[in-house]
């Protein structure tokens, strides 16, 4: 369990950490290693340089832009899941990230570090995706902005260019006075990986009208997915059970779930579902008590 | 590499390869082998440090990468040579420990809780353990003792209340 050899580089700024990366072919971004260290102690991952983008101070920050908050790509899980803006302003990364790994973990890993490691049961890419954040990564000494919708390509494989490093997440803000979220996972412990997971977040109107609706299941499928079908469906109405459950249903009927040892494709198929309508169903509630908080 | 690792409030410099991690470099280089080396990819939470007082797997982290941070081992939470810290002490009391291959991380990781939250309930003390195994005790005892130690460590701060 000893990695093999490698080099050791700490860039000073991010585009020296590009120009390492675009010299040598083998090198990879370390930020938080969580993910990475592992591979390279099981020796499923031998880098032949580490580039070390953990204590470069601009990459780490949470701040509001317009009608975003922007994440750093180096800024720690542990860091957001205590922050207060995010609390406030995108509640749903707040209520999934003690479901990323476990608290020591969090203190290390990053939340650019579980984007670009894109696994399909990240949480924090199934927020990426529900709430359609745009990251935004450099190459060539400019900054490139990408939908997450587009960013991940299968598991753990992402859009990202060759030399070219993640340095930010912008997550959309909905300032609807009556936002609610909803998440649920289902796994063999809080701290390891999901078998299934699904996120939501619904706005509704004073008379409790949805009038935005964003869900989306992860772990299920190569990379989150979101279902727009479904949002479509519910957006103008009232949820009906029977209504969210129809369109849930049909929006997965056509997914391709991967089968293994925890659990079968259809077993995956029949708890997104599942765990899909029981975010929305909590995403529902916590937004109709926002409502009852108000008057 | 040099690097310069801040270990127990000593400032140690250090001629390492890339690949050491801090576990190894804990236990090989400085001698501290109470970071024990359990699974070695981050899962068993036997190789817990504290990092600016926060729990961290010394085993998913290259010593190449700890310079600067103040590094917290076992060996550093003793008060005084040939004394015990609370923490110590309550796991004793409460037979918190039988084989004691987890136990320096149960501590540190208990002490990272209590750092921050003096009075955690029942559900804090299990969250803050539960990204560390125990194969012995079942971890009720480990419960009780992070519990009777913060008790006792609120009181050490406490006057004395007056006689009746």
């Amino acid at each position: 369990m000893k990695p093999a050899p490698f080099e050791y580089s700490r860039p000073a700024d991010i585009d020296e950490a590009c120009a390492i990366l675009a010299a040598d072919d083998g090198a990879r971004i370390i930020a938080g290693g969580q993910t990475l260290v592992p591979m390279m102690a099981m020796r499923l991952a031998r880098p032949t340089r580490l580039v070390d983008i953990g204590r470069i101070a601009a990459l780490s920050f949470i701040r509001e832009a317009g009608e975003t908050v922007v994440v750093g790509a180096t800024t720690r899980q542990r860091m957001v899941e205590c922050d207060a803006v995010v609390a406030a302003k995108v509640p749903l990364l707040s209520k999934v990230l003690p479901w990323v790994g476990h608290a020591p973990t969090r203190a290390r890993g990053t939340i650019g570090g579980s984007l670009a490691n894109a696994d399909p049961a990240a949480e924090i890419a199934l927020v990426a995706v529900t709430l359609g954040a745009t990251l935004i990564y450099r190459r060539d000494g400019g900054d490139t902005e990408i939908a997450a919708s587009e960013f991940f390509v299968g598991p753990m494989i992402t859009a990202l260019e060759r030399a070219s490093c993640l340095t930010a997440v912008c997550f959309p803000v909905w300032s609807e006075p009556r936002v609610g979220v909803g998440f649920h996972e289902v796994n063999a412990r809080r701290s390891d990986f999901a078998f299934v997971s699904a996120a939501a977040q619904i706005a509704l109107d004073e008379e409790g009208v949805c009038r935005r609706v964003a869900v989306a299941i992860g772990a299920a499928t190569d990379f989150p997915l979101r279902l727009d079908p479904v949002a479509d469906a519910l957006v103008g109405t009232r949820i009906a059970p029977e209504a969210a459950r129809a369109a849930v249903t049909e929006a997965l009927a056509d997914i391709d779930p991967v089968s293994d040892l925890h659990a079968s494709a259809d077993y995956r198929r029949r708890v997104a579902v599942t765990l899909a309508l029981r975010a929305l169903d909590d995403a529902e509630q916590a937004a109709t008590r926002r409502g009852a908080n108000v008057h | 590499m040099s690097i310069e690792l801040k270990v127990n409030g000593r400032v140690h410099a250090l001629d390492v390869e890339p690949r050491t991690t801090l576990l190894d470099c804990l236990r090989d280089s400085l001698a501290l082998t109470g970071a024990h080396a359990g699974c070695e990819h981050g899962v068993c939470g036997a190789c817990t440090v504290l990092i600016d007082d926060v729990a961290v797997r010394s085993c998913l982290m290259f010593a190449v990468q700890a310079d600067g941070y103040a590094i917290t081992t076992i060996e550093g939470i003793a008060p005084a040579p040939g004394e015990l810290s609370p923490l110590q002490d309550a796991f004793c009391e409460t037979h918190g420990l039988q084989c004691g291959y987890c136990t320096p991380a149960m501590i540190l990781a208990a002490q990272a809780l209590l750092t921050g939250n003096p009075d955690p309930t029942r559900e804090e003390i299990i969250e803050a353990i539960s990204a560390n195994i125990c194969r012995c005790t079942g971890y009720a005892q480990i419960i009780e003792a992070i519990a009777l130690a913060a008790e006792r460590m609120r009181g050490s701060n406490r006057p004395a209340e007056p006689a009746p």
